[in-house]
């Protein structure tokens, strides 16, 4: 079996990155003008890409499927960002950012991606803060923290419910002005269909434009990947409608290896779903559990009675009612990390105790926080002997400071008001820390082309913590990327501009356009949403947050067929070559099958439960995840050869110097 | 409910549109308004027909790609809610709805509800920024304290998703509050100070040129946008533009 060589440099893990800086090749300012870069997807990671990249001189060329770079899905996040600024003097540090994330990801990630990923964590605030990213203040007029899961200090900085955002407006704005100077020319409502080999190394992409549907080839010297995750082949899930695997998989199948692909976070915090016709599913953020305390009822006559209307919840005594997260981790309790609290809810749920008519729900209660908060400033503002009603009154004016707009988003969808009754919540698909497999420069197998933020594998491990996603988006595309990416073009500063009218090229738009008229031509009986639809319940059955070697033998069988019916029998209305929703659905769901065995077969591989990944067979008698470190302590890296059930499999063993492994335990 | 929908379909910007009708029936009124247009386009599709276009992304009111202008408002007639957010609930049963593409000259029409915002794009490129390179020595964060009140404000008018609301709204489709909530969010802070000047009348000039009409203080777009952003925002702006030009 062949080794990948992901070029961590020498030295200790404090020193890398800036002796790695320091011997890297350089391309001259001059030299830059002569060189492309193609970035593709405009979130945190491609935007930043693509403004550091053009500020720095290349020539940059950006293409996002929306109508606009802004749309990118990295803006619906809302918790936080981290960084290890330790302005709240709690003893944080780039050290203690380090660990929490190698021991949140259930040390599956790369140690000296992730002690780079802290370090230039600072960093990014103050340059965040410098593009005039409002973030939230104290009344000093300093920055402000709240604390995340899985950590024991205050080191996410927050804009309300909305950090993603303001993060990515600031990208986008940063990238604006490099498009006003002509230095990113910006290719909105173009989809990446394909990777263009040349030499085997990645020198361009065919991108179709999606208002006239024709194909257009762009050629590159080096191709940047920033195309997010893959959580939609779970069809119902916290991503947008339009948030793809195809980038990706067609890199994949051009020759990057596809990295632990079944490790999925299943984020605790989601409205639960309603009916079949429902199209995607809400977060709310994790943000929320530092004030709302998670709970069902103790009693499963009080669920009967909760289910059919008898009892409210807010009439529940205290005393009957399972704070089952403060009752199994007394350490950390309602902020455990997000793989045990989804766990958490599933067990209860699956033991009976869902709250609602589906009988998937658990509440998130901010009446104690409302209380503590309103009788805090009922005492700074001098009112003496308040009574219980003025005190709440005060608390949901302070949690309506804080999550005003999450609150406000509750209540349209579920039409309950959210400070008079408790919240319903439930797990669903939210990120993945799968990804592209990268070295330490953040270059795929295939020379040339990066892959930059989610759509990566390399620092959450298996399971990312809360706010560390942004934080990667724009550490990778504002300050890793811009810097490796010069080793590489170094060697292409006499290439001259690539020509798109070779053969590769060609061959490549041609095998696209055979791809898409196959799928207009089919004219087959069923719409490309049943297809995702019965792949997505396949994958959440049985690939989802409790994996068994029966179920995933299953789950693998049951893809095959679905790929094959969906060849068989997809029926894609219009044509080509105009604007065409329904055709770009098709050619994404077409990946995300494939995707979706190889996720599978990646999960039946990893007889071990990890972070996100439980399999019901590796697990202790207190029904907590058992990590297996003498068998499967690496990277899977999955090479296509032709079928997904074929892939071949590569193994980066993580050797870990600075971290001891232990089992995690939040108890 | 059964509902019956009046929808514009035109099949490209040079073709002619027109407002077709259609049947839905047994929809749920926790569905969501897309998911409303979702069962009426898989309906078009098992029958062989066109399914409806329509711009649509995140589905929870952030990404700002949702635009339709429901009987006669946009994002329809819920507040402070993008079209994405909209439930059915807010309809009766036997109601007709009226459902149209934003209708301006500096947003035309690509095919049935979707239409080109590029013009938004446009103005933010002309200076919706602080012009700060990437480094990684940038100050520190800290180091200028900003009251708490600005940051809320600039916050406030950073809220602004972008989804052309504000112009759909307008008789005279002017785009004042979108370019006034990026100039008032960066003229609120230190950082965005020392362009302020060249922003207000570079993006300004931007708008006039992509064809947004004037100004005439109604304040529907306050009304209808889904982030609720002030028209104290226009007013600081015009403001700003006043100082600006006076100084220039």
């Amino acid at each position: 079996m062949s080794t990948l060589d992901s070029k961590i440099p020498e030295g200790p893990v404090a020193d890398k990155w800036t002796n790695h800086k320091n011997h890297i090749n350089v391309v001259n300012p001059a030299n830059k003008r002569l060189i492309d870069v193609i970035v593709v997807g405009s979130g945190l990671a491609g935007a930043s890409a693509s403004a550091s990249l053009a500020e720095m001189g290349y020539n940059v060329k950006t293409f996002c499927f929306q109508d606009s770079p802004r749309r990118a899905h990295s803006i619906a996040a809302q918790g936080g960002i981290n960084a290890a600024k330790n302005y709240q003097n709690d003893g944080d540090s780039t050290y203690r950012l380090f660990y929490d994330t190698v021991k949140g990801g259930d040390y599956r990630a790369r140690e000296a991606n992730v002690y780079r990923l802290a370090e230039v964590s600072a960093s990014i605030i103050d340059q965040c803060v410098a593009q005039g990213v409002p973030f939230a203040r104290e009344y000093g007029g300093l920055l402000d923290n709240r604390s995340f899961g899985g950590v024991l200090v205050s080191r996410t900085f927050y804009a309300k419910g909305q950090t993603g955002q303001q993060l990515l407006l600031g990208a986008y704005s940063a990238m604006s002005r490099q498009i006003g100077k002509g230095k990113v020319s910006m290719y909105n409502r173009h989809e990446m269909l394909d990777l263009v080999l040349v030499d085997g190394k990645a020198r361009g992409i065919i991108a179709r434009n999606l208002v006239t549907g024709e194909l257009e080839r762009h050629s590159a010297h080096a191709v940047v990947l920033a195309t997010g995750g893959y959580g939609n082949v779970f069809y119902l899930s916290t991503n947008a409608m339009g948030s793809n695997v195809t980038a990706a998989w067609r890199a994949h199948r051009r020759g990057a290896y596809f990295a632990n692909p079944c490790y999925t976070q299943i984020h605790p915090t989601c409205i639960p779903r309603s009916g079949d016709y429902q199209s995607k599913l809400t977060l709310m953020s994790e943000s929320l559990r530092n004030d709302g305390r998670i709970w069902v009822p103790k009693h499963l006559k009080d669920v009967e009675a909760i289910r059919s209307g008898k009892l409210k919840p807010t009439d529940l005594k205290e005393e009957d009612r399972d704070y089952y997260l403060e009752r199994r981790y007394p350490a950390f309790g309602n902020l455990v990390p997000r793989d045990v609290a989804s766990r958490a809810a599933k067990e209860r749920c699956d033991a009976g105790f869902g709250v609602n008519k589906t009988g998937e729900a658990v509440y998130l209660d901010f009446s104690a926080a409302i209380m503590r908060y309103g009788r805090e400033k009922a005492h700074t503002s001098h009112l003496e002997n308040p009574t219980d009603d003025q005190v709440r009154a005060l608390g949901e004016k302070v949690i309506e400071a804080k999550y005003g707009n999450l609150f406000q988003m509750y209540e349209k969808i579920t039409d309950d008001n959210p400070y008079k009754t408790p919240m319903m919540i439930y797990p669903a698909v939210h990120y993945t820390m799968g990804g592209l497999w990268v070295d330490y420069n953040l270059m795929t197998t295939i020379p040339g082309c990066y892959a930059a933020g989610e759509a990566n594998f390399s620092d959450h491990g298996a399971n990312r913590l809360g706010a560390s996603a942004l934080m990667q988006g724009l550490a990778d595309g504002y300050f890793v990327l811009p810097y490796t990416i010069g080793d590489y073009l170094a060697d292409d500063i006499r290439t001259g501009k690539i020509s798109t009218d070779s053969k590769e090229f060609e061959e490549a738009e041609k095998e696209v356009k055979n791809r898409l008229e196959a799928l207009v031509n089919n004219k087959g009986s069923k719409s490309v949403d049943h297809f995702h639809k019965r792949l997505g319940k396949v994958m959440w059955d049985k690939v989802g947050m409790a994996r068994n070697i029966q179920g995933l033998e299953e789950a693998i069988a049951e893809i095959q067929k679905i790929r094959e019916e969906f060849y068989k029998d997809v029926f894609v209305p219009g044509s080509v070559n105009e604007f065409n929703p329904e055709l770009e659905k098709a050619t994404r769901v077409a990946d995300f099958i494939e995707l979706g065995e190889l996720f599978a077969k990646d999960a039946l591989d990893r007889n071990e439960s990890c972070g996100g990944h439980f399999r019901e067979e590796s697990q202790t008698n207190e029904g907590e995840a058992k990590r297996d470190d003498v068998n499967f302590a690496f990277v899977s890296a999955w090479e296509w050869t032709g079928n997904p059930s074929e892939a071949k499999l590569h193994k980066e063993e993580l050797v870990f110097e600075n971290i001891e492994l232990k089992q995690r335990s939040y108890k | 409910m059964n509902l019956t929908l009046k929808i514009w379909r035109q099949k490209n910007t040079a073709a002619k549109g027109e407002m077709k009708t259609y049947k839905v029936a047994d929809i749920s009124e926790d569905m969501s308004f897309l998911e409303m247009m979702d069962v009426l386009n898989e309906e078009l599709i098992t029958k062989g027909e066109d399914p409806v276009a329509f711009d649509h992304d995140c589905r929870e009111g952030i990404c700002g790609m949702c635009s339709m202008y429901i009987n006669g408002e946009p994002h329809g007639p819920d507040r402070g809610i993008t079209t994405c957010q909209l439930h059915m609930r807010k309809f009766k049963d036997g109601d007709t709805i009226h459902i149209e593409p934003w209708r301006a000259n500096a947003f035309p029409v690509l095919k049935d509800l979707v239409v080109d915002r590029s013009s938004f794009d446009r103005i933010i490129q002309a200076g919706g920024y602080i012009s700060v390179n990437t480094s990684g020595n940038s100050q520190d964060a800290n180091a200028i304290p900003i009251p708490k009140e600005n940051a809320d404000l600039a916050f406030d008018a950073a809220t602004c998703i972008g989804c052309g609301a504000c112009v759909a709204a307008c008789k005279n489709a002017s785009a004042m509050l979108f370019v006034s909530a990026k100039v008032s969010q960066l003229s609120l802070l230190p950082q965005g100070q020392v362009e302020a000047k060249d922003r207000v009348l570079n993006m300004i000039q931007q708008m006039d040129d992509e064809g947004f009409g004037n100004c005439t203080n109604t304040g529907a777009c306050a009304i209808e946008c889904p982030k609720e952003i002030s028209l104290d925002n226009i007013a600081r702006m015009n403001r700003e533009f006043l100082s600006a030009s006076i100084s220039k």
